[in-house]
C-alpha cells in the first residue's frame, strides 16, 4: 500500500514540523552557557507582574515576555545580575522580586518567620515548665514513699 | 483577674484575624503600588502617531496632564474612552501612549471614537511602557507641569472614580477644569 505510507509519512512530517511551532516561549540564542544559566536564574526570580502567580519563565503574558526579552538583551550587553534586578526593580517595584530586598515594607516578611519560631518556642518552653512544676507540687504524695513502692514492684519477678 | 482574663484570649485572637482577614477582602491584590511616585517622568523619543514626528519628554510637559496608556486590542480601553472625551472637552490634558498597537488600527480607533488627546506617542515594542512600570492597559499617569509622576491608576476611569479620588489629585497637580455646568 504505497499510498498509505506516503500518507502516514506526510502525517509525520506534519508533526515534526508542527512540534516546535507549538512551543509558547521563545528561545534566545546566548554567546555563552554562563549567560544562559544566568537567564534561566533571574527568570524564575523575576515575578510576573500581570499575571501575579507565576515568574516571567513560566508565563505568557506578553509582559513576561518583554521582560524575558529586556533580560535577554540586558545580559548580553554584559550587565550584572544586581544591575539587572535594580532596572526591573526601579520599574515594577519590589513586588517583581520573589526574594524582595530587605526596607521597611518587606520587613515583616523576612522578620515574621523568625518572629513566629521565637513566639512557639516561647509558649513551648512555658507549657512545659508550668506542667513540670504542676508535677512536682502535686499535694499529698510522698515522694519517698512512691520511689520505694516503684523500686519494690521492681524487685518482684 | 489574670485566669478570668485568659478565658477572653481565643476572643481575642479571633477578633485579631477577623480584622486582618477583613482588611484583606478589601484590597485589590491586581492593584500594585508603582515605583514611579514622585519619580521624573522616563525619557522616550517616539513618533506622534498622526504626524510621525519625534516626540520626547520635554516636548509633552510644560503643565499638568495625564498620560493615558491605550491600544485598540484593549477591551477596556474602549469602556474608558467616552469618559476620556468628556475629560478632555472639560480641559484636563490628556496625552495618549499607543502601546504596543498598530499604528493604522489606532487612528481609525480615533477617526471613528473621537480624540481626546493632545498628542499620542506611539509606544510600539512597549519600551516606554516597561519604563512606566506598565502591566497591562489602560493605566493613567498623573504628571505635573515639572514632569514628575504623582499617581498611577491602573483600570477604567470612569466618572464616578474621578468625581471621588481623581479630580482632588489632578488639581492638586495644579490641573483646573472647567465647572461640569459648562460643557454642552
Amino acid at each position: 500500500m504505497p499510498f498509505v505510507v506516503r500518507l502516514s509519512g506526510l502525517v509525520i512530517a506534519t508533526l515534526l514540523l508542527a512540534g516546535p511551532l507549538q512551543a509558547v516561549i521563545e528561545t534566545y540564542a546566548f554567546s555563552s552557557p554562563d549567560l544562559e544559566r544566568r537567564y534561566h536564574a533571574l527568570s524564575q526570580e523575576l515575578r510576573c507582574p500581570k499575571c501575579q502567580n507565576q515568574n516571567i519563565a513560566d508565563s505568557n503574558a506578553p509582559i513576561a515576555q518583554d521582560l524575558r526579552r529586556l533580560l535577554y538583551q540586558q545580559l548580553e550587553a554584559g550587565a550584572t545580575d544586581a544591575e539587572i534586578l535594580d532596572y526591573m526593580v526601579a520599574r515594577y517595584g519590589e513586588f517583581v522580586r520573589y526574594r524582595p530586598g530587605f526596607d521597611r515594607a518587606t520587613a515583616i516578611l523576612w522578620l515574621a518567620p523568625a518572629i513566629l519560631l521565637l513566639l512557639a518556642a516561647a509558649i513551648a518552653v512555658a507549657v512545659l515548665r508550668r506542667s513540670q512544676s504542676s508535677e512536682q507540687s502535686a499535694p499529698g504524695v510522698d515522694d519517698t514513699k512512691l520511689q520505694a513502692l516503684l523500686e519494690g514492684r521492681d524487685k518482684t519477678p | 483577674m489574670g485566669p478570668r482574663l485568659k478565658l477572653f484570649a481565643p476572643l481575642l485572637i479571633f477578633i485579631a484575624l477577623a480584622v486582618f482577614l477583613a482588611r484583606g477582602l478589601q484590597l485589590d491584590p491586581q492593584e500594585l503600588p508603582s515605583a514611579l511616585i514622585d519619580q521624573p517622568l522616563p525619557a522616550f523619543t517616539l513618533p506622534d502617531l498622526h504626524s510621525g514626528e519625534m516626540l520626547t519628554r520635554e516636548s509633552v510637559l510644560g503643565q499638568p496632564a495625564l498620560f493615558n496608556v491605550w491600544a485598540t486590542w484593549c477591551i477596556s480601553c474602549r469602556v474608558e474612552h467616552p469618559y476620556l472625551q468628556t475629560l478632555a472637552e472639560q480641559g484636563v490634558a490628556i496625552y495618549g501612549i499607543n502601546y504596543k498597537d498598530d499604528d493604522d488600527a489606532a487612528i481609525e480607533w480615533l477617526d471613528t471614537l473621537g480624540d481626546p488627546y493632545i498628542a499620542n506617542i506611539v509606544d510600539g515594542q512597549g519600551r516606554l511602557g516597561v519604563d512606566l512600570g506598565v502591566y497591562g492597559a489602560p493605566e493613567t499617569y498623573f504628571v505635573d507641569a515639572q514632569g514628575v509622576v504623582r499617581y498611577r491608576h491602573v483600570g477604567v476611569i470612569d466618572e464616578r472614580l474621578w468625581r471621588t479620588r481623581l479630580a482632588a489629585i489632578y488639581a492638586e497637580l495644579g490641573g483646573t477644569v472647567a465647572p461640569a455646568g459648562d460643557t454642552p
